[in-house]
């Protein structure tokens, strides 16, 4: 098994949501993030202060899927997510030792 | 009008004195009564020829609009106010202004009713009334006190008159939000009430007060004051700056950031000021007549020019329209607007909005930086430079067209001088003269209590607790759970 995390720009949710259900995944932790890569940040003006904001909301995505739909899913996420712009985010894939489904204790693939 | 209703007085005394021998001349005549009711149709002195319900009954209209005006502002403060300031403060200390404001009202009512109502609008010296006259509102009944409005229950009147005294301390806040502690704030807002706004809102606009040019015909300083310029803008204004000049600036201010917390909120807050500012404005006239109208429309073409041209300083010079600078365009204009609404032509509205987006904006873009106090969230930059310049531009536009009190048609100011200084050009030394007062005594006063309050329970919270935020450290709540 094989943890998915993907950081997306916000509006990108959706299109990403669909792409994975396209491709057999079927569940997904979706949570609001803030953080910055190579895209800059912007400047708020209050009266007069600015303030650089270095900090941009994304959402991150983590998905633990079977080693076999590792490729299938980073691509629907790649294929969905590109704008081709600065700031589209990254895609991380990590080792998982094992999965529990807290209502059944089935383990594995099975409970992924 | 007092004048008018002194003779009527008078007149009437000589009258009953005679009729009291022949008991069914009591009866008010139909021409009393037709007197009467054309006395409160025009806002005129009352027929007081009739020994009757007639003279001490307020009139129904006059009754409905000032309590009107009353919860308009009283909404300023509760929530357009806190929403306001509360908007821009950092989400730690979203609660803290709301509880200082809140804190003001119940503190100031309590002071209003104890002595306070008495100390601004009974008739002691120029510069403050009896403490006792009225004191826990003794005698204030839904009669009328016919010294400020014949129409008008006093009962009204004195509620009226103290959501005024509310807001205008809950202004200062602005200035010293997000580090003052709960205890210094309540402190320093009840000696200051005592200090400084009792004796000047009596100076402005109590019966026999030093500085009230149109209602006292001895008034020493001839100058004139609308809805508050003086008492309310310039008093917490300049208070304010004094105040978050002893305070000290926020910890971190400069270095970290310091945006305020919710826009939407501060909008709404600014949207619903602009709305209570009509009982504050037009609600001034204390009579739903010609003046209250006048002071509507230009309290509307004030405010809605400020907030224009605020934002579009900010497009010129490089940066985009923002929803603050349509905020605080908005509130200057209103702010500026204030001392003039009654007094001042549609054209003069037009200036004094175009003047308002300009000057403050002025004084949150540059003054503050250059000179590097905190005032938070710019109560100095928006109320004391916006009211010091409405104060003065009052005595530039005043129109005596516009409101005959400014003419000899009035006896008060026929007889202290007043109608030719506004015919002949020379009141704006008179309004500088009321400036100056205003700012000396708010200085001073401001910088006594000050120092008494960090001598009893010291002015700033701890450093653990400014940086934990004020809501959960004062309070023990959250604004923002989830």
């Amino acid at each position: 098994m094989k943890k998915i995390e993907a950081v997306i720009k916000p509006f990108k949710l959706e299109e990403v949501k669909d792409a994975l259900h396209d491709v057999g995944i079927e569940g997904m932790t979706v949570s609001e993030v803030k953080g910055f890569g190579r895209q800059k940040g912007h400047t708020e003006i209050y009266r007069g202060s600015e303030y650089t904001v270095d900090f941009l909301p994304k959402i991150k995505i983590e998905l633990v899927v079977a080693d076999a739909k590792v490729g299938d899913a980073t691509q629907a996420i790649i294929k969905a997510a590109k704008t081709g712009k600065i700031g589209d985010g990254k895609i991380f894939v990590s080792p998982v030792e094992e999965a529990i489904r807290i209502r059944t204790e089935e383990k594995g693939d099975a409970a992924v | 009008m007092k004048k008018i209703f002194l003779l009527l007085t008078f007149v009437s005394s000589l009258f009953l004195a005679t009729a009291s021998l022949r008991a069914e001349d009591k009866k008010p005549t139909v021409d009393d009564r037709l007197t009467d009711i054309e006395a409160y149709i025009t806002n005129g002195a009352r027929q007081t020829n009739a020994p009757t319900a007639l003279a001490t009954s307020p009139g129904p209209g006059h009754n409905a609009w000032l309590m009107t005006s009353s919860a308009l502002v009283l909404f300023m403060t509760l929530p357009g106010l806190f929403l306001f300031y509360g908007g821009l403060v950092r989400r730690k200390n979203m609660l803290s202004v709301v509880a200082q404001c809140f804190g003001i009202a119940g503190l100031v009512t309590i002071l209003w009713v104890l002595f306070g109502y008495s100390a601004v609008f009974s008739s002691g010296s120029p510069y403050l009334g009896s403490l006792s006259k009225f004191s826990f509102l003794k005698d204030v009944t839904s009669a009328p006190n016919t010294d400020y409005a014949g129409w008008v229950s006093q009962s009204v009147y004195a509620m009226y008159q103290l959501m005024f005294a509310i807001i205008t301390p809950a202004l200062i806040i602005g200035a010293i939000a997000e580090r003052m502690k709960f205890s210094a704030i309540m402190l320093f807002v009840g000696l200051w009430m005592v200090a400084v706004y009792f004796p000047l809102a009596h100076m402005v606009w109590g019966v026999d007060g030093l500085m009230n040019g149109v209602w006292n015909g001895d008034a020493k300083i001839k100058a004139i004051d609308f809805a508050g310029g003086t008492v309310v803008h310039m008093s917490s204004g300049w208070s304010a700056l004094i105040l978050c000049l002893i305070l000290g600036p926020r910890i971190g201010f400069g270095k970290q950031p310091m945006q305020p917390h919710s826009m939407a909120l501060c909008a709404i807050g600014t949207g619903m000021l602009w709305v209570g500012w009509y009982g504050f404005n037009a609600g001034s006239a204390v009579a739903a007549d010609g003046i209250a109208a006048s002071a509507f429309m230009t309290t509307t073409i004030a405010a809605a020019v400020a907030s224009f041209v605020w934002p579009v300083i900010e497009w010129i010079r490089g940066g985009k329209p923002s929803i603050l600078g349509f905020c605080s365009g908005a509130v200057a204009g209103l702010v500026v607007i204030t001392p003039a609404a009654g007094f001042v032509s549609a054209k003069g509205a037009m200036i004094i909005g175009v003047l308002a987006g300009v000057v403050p904006y002025l004084a949150c873009a540059f003054l503050k930086p250059m000179l590097k106090y905190d005032d938070a969230l710019d109560t100095f930059g928006v109320h004391a430079v916006g009211g010091t310049l409405g104060a003065f531009i009052t005595g530039v536009l005043a129109n005596a067209d516009v409101n005959s009190n400014l003419t000899a048609a009035n006896g008060y100011a026929k007889s202290n001088g007043l109608d030719k200084l506004v015919a002949g050009g020379g009141l704006w030394i008179e309004q500088l003269k009321a400036m100056g007062v205003t700012i000396l005594l708010s200085v001073v006063g401001t910088v006594v209590i000050a120092y008494i309050v960090k001598a009893v329970v010291g002015l700033r919270a701890t450093e653990d607790v400014e940086n934990q935020g004020l809501d959960v450290a004062e309070h023990g709540e959250e604004a923002y759970h989830g």
